[in-house]
């Protein structure tokens, strides 16, 4: 293996490698706007069809979909990065809480859907609305996913980042080379979701999942070939030893840590907008359900992507990047390309930066269906069309991907990791508001607002005087539980003071006998589904038959 | 806006097993203190590593399970 030597930074580009690359861009490229005859709509005109592909997806294309928009490529940069520097803790705990959170999708979202497809919304934030009669709660809920939303989309760019620095692409001094590759790529993703909406991402998933799937299967028949599961974790166990801070498998001071990681962030990934619009884009809540128990094989992929920053351990892998600094996202690249031929190492790059691709697109159509149903059209345009929707939420994609770019290529990368990090936190204090709103109406919109603000406040404030060894502040999602020595993940802390001051405000603003608006939604929305012998649900319903209420 | 019959919710015994078959994943995964060790190990991985893997596979499972118990349920109340 040549791999240290060559990994020294200063060498040159690796012209195989960006050449498998470049192929796999173009394809991906073409293949998004093509899209737009995929499952063609009489006009692209309206959130339904550009923001929601339709509501037309079935099974299969639900579950590349949702596969390739919760499993981003950052996932598949920082989960072994976490590995390999701290451990169990911090890396591993993505496969429990990608396990949890479907039996979890299989209860709530159905319901969404249900009630979503019932009022032709688009959003979650449309659902507070309609369910609350609250602009102001609704707004709440469109920023909260908005902001928490834009950090995440950045996030995908450092994925990319870290493929173009191994391929020798990131030494140049001059920022404007340097950065080219991630502006030309952000460039053509911005034109093709304008203009194919959200076919494009769902069609380009295809390729990402199969090339993702394949370099994983391959890496671990490497691994279980070559170096033997058991001296990986043994060389794993002594790394983490002598590391301070990290984990080989939880113990006594680290179960709640574990738990409440895998648990909050299981809990906050479906209030994320993305994954909202992934699940109303689907055909029924039949799709949704099946969609629940099949998705579980990429969290299987993504236990053995963990893996493989214990394989880079156990190999030594250079984590020294084009600049000369060790930087721990580099560690999945570098793995790659120290142990693979240079034209498959290109395969797997090109599966990281597609698997940005995909994300990129659907969080930037979710956040932009938000901004044009939850902020434009509420407060602004209040008589828009569905023409006129269409176009501000096109829109609003550019400007939300420019300003991902922005953010990436003008700031520290450490700024979109924090943000991302208290995007986690923020977005499930918005959990009251949707999924209880699901079963119940009895918390008040007022109390909500309320809870959600003193959690967002709390939570924020608890993060930032998080320090580690790097930096002095959002240093860890972790945090004591107050009055205890016992650290638990800082969302889950935010959620119980939201819950509390929720409840309290809501027993006494119904004893003060406070307006609690006009809910839009009747019981029967939250189950209503096609039977299964039928025809599925199609975005032209059939005429309904005069059912007595 | 609904195209066939008049949305009912399911029998109780539907939900309730459905619910069951969902927690089952659930609990397994939030005993942390009772997975987290290093033996025995299977085919070189830790206790702790594999428990997870096996759950990938078992949370699949028995998230399939609760689907079928569901459709069964609706099937046979579908209004013909």
């Amino acid at each position: 293996m040549s791999g240290l030597a060559t990994l020294a930074s200063g060498r040159g580009v690796n012209g195989v490698e960006l050449g498998v690359v470049i192929f796999f861009f173009l394809l991906v490229t073409l293949g998004g706007f093509v899209a737009v005859r995929w499952r063609r709509a009489e006009s692209m005109d309206s959130l339904d069809e550009w923001g929601l592909g339709g509501r037309g997806f079935g099974t299969v294309v639900t579950w590349f979909l949702l596969g390739g928009d919760l499993y981003t490529a950052y996932t598949f940069v920082a989960v072994p990065a976490a590995m390999f520097a701290t451990g169990a803790v911090s890396g591993f705990f993505a496969v429990p809480y990608t396990i949890v959170v479907y039996p979890l999708i299989f209860i709530f979202m159905p319901r969404l859907w249900s009630v979503s497809h019932r009022h032709g919304w688009v959003t979650p934030a449309d659902f507070v609305r309609g369910r609350y009669d609250s602009r102001g709660l609704a707004l709440a809920v469109a920023i909260t996913g908005i902001v928490a939303t834009m950090p995440y989309i950045a996030l995908q760019l450092v994925g990319i980042q870290a493929v173009l620095d191994t391929m020798g692409l990131g030494g140049s001094g001059n920022w404007f080379v340097r950065d080219l590759p991630l502006i030309i790529a952000f460039a053509a993703l911005a034109a093709y979701t304008y203009s194919s909406g959200l076919r494009a991402p769902a069609l380009i998933a295809f390729v990402k999942d199969t090339l993702i799937y394949l370099v994983i299967i391959v890496a671990i028949v490497y691994i279980g070939v070559k170096i033997g599961f058991g001296g990986m974790f043994d060389a794993a166990h002594a790394k983490t030893a002598k590391v301070k801070g990290a984990t080989f498998i939880p113990n006594s001071s680290t179960y709640w840590a574990y738990g409440t990681l895998a648990f909050g962030s299981a809990l906050a990934l479906f209030m994320y907008p993305h994954s909202v619009t992934g699940v109303l884009a689907g055909r029924s809540r039949t799709v949704i359900r099946r969609n629940a128990a099949i998705l579980p094989t990429y969290s299987l992929m993504l236990g053995m992507l963990a893996l493989l920053g214990f394989a880079a351990v156990y190999k030594k892998t250079s984590v020294i990047g084009q600049d000369g600094k060790p930087n721990a996202q580099l560690v999945v690249p570098h793995f790659f390309d120290q142990v693979f031929p240079s034209w498959f190492a290109g395969v797997a790059f090109a599966a990281i930066a597609i698997g940005a691709l995909v994300p990129a697109a659907i969080m930037s159509i979710a956040a932009a269906n938000l901004f044009t149903r939850n902020v434009y059209r509420e407060f602004l345009v209040r008589d828009a069309s569905p023409k006129h929707e269409a176009t501000v939420a096109k829109i609003t994609s550019l400007v939300v991907k420019f300003g991902a770019l922005v953010f990436v290529l003008g700031m520290d990368r450490q700024n979109a990791i924090n943000l991302q990090l208290l995007g986690g936190v923020w977005i499930l204090q918005t959990i009251l508001s949707i999924v209880a709103g699901l079963y119940t109406r009895w918390l008040h919109r007022w109390a909500l607002l309320v809870g959600w603000a003193v959690a967002m406040v709390y939570g924020t404030v608890v993060a930032y005087h998080q320090a580690s060894p790097t930096t002095k502040h959002f240093g860890s999602s972790l945090a004591l539980f107050p009055g205890t020595h016992t650290k638990v993940y800082v969302a889950v802390t935010a959620l119980l003071v939201n819950i509390v001051v929720t409840v309290v405000l809501t027993v006494a603003l119904r004893l003060l006998n406070a307006p609690a608006g006009t809910d839009a939604t009747q019981p029967e929305d939250y189950y209503s589904d096609t039977p299964s012998a039928a025809s599925p649900v199609d975005p032209q319903p059939a005429p309904t038959p005069a059912a007595p209420a | 806006m609904q195209p066939t019959g008049r949305p009912r919710p399911l029998p109780a015994g539907a939900m309730i097993a459905a619910g069951v078959l969902l927690a089952v994943p659930l609990i397994a995964l939030a005993i942390v203190p009772v997975y987290a060790k290093d033996g025995p190990r299977l085919l070189g991985f830790p206790f702790f590593y594999w428990y997870q893997f096996m759950w990938v596979f078992l949370a699949s499972a028995f998230t399939w399970a609760a689907y079928l118990v569901l459709r069964h349920a609706r099937r046979d109340r579908t209004p013909r």
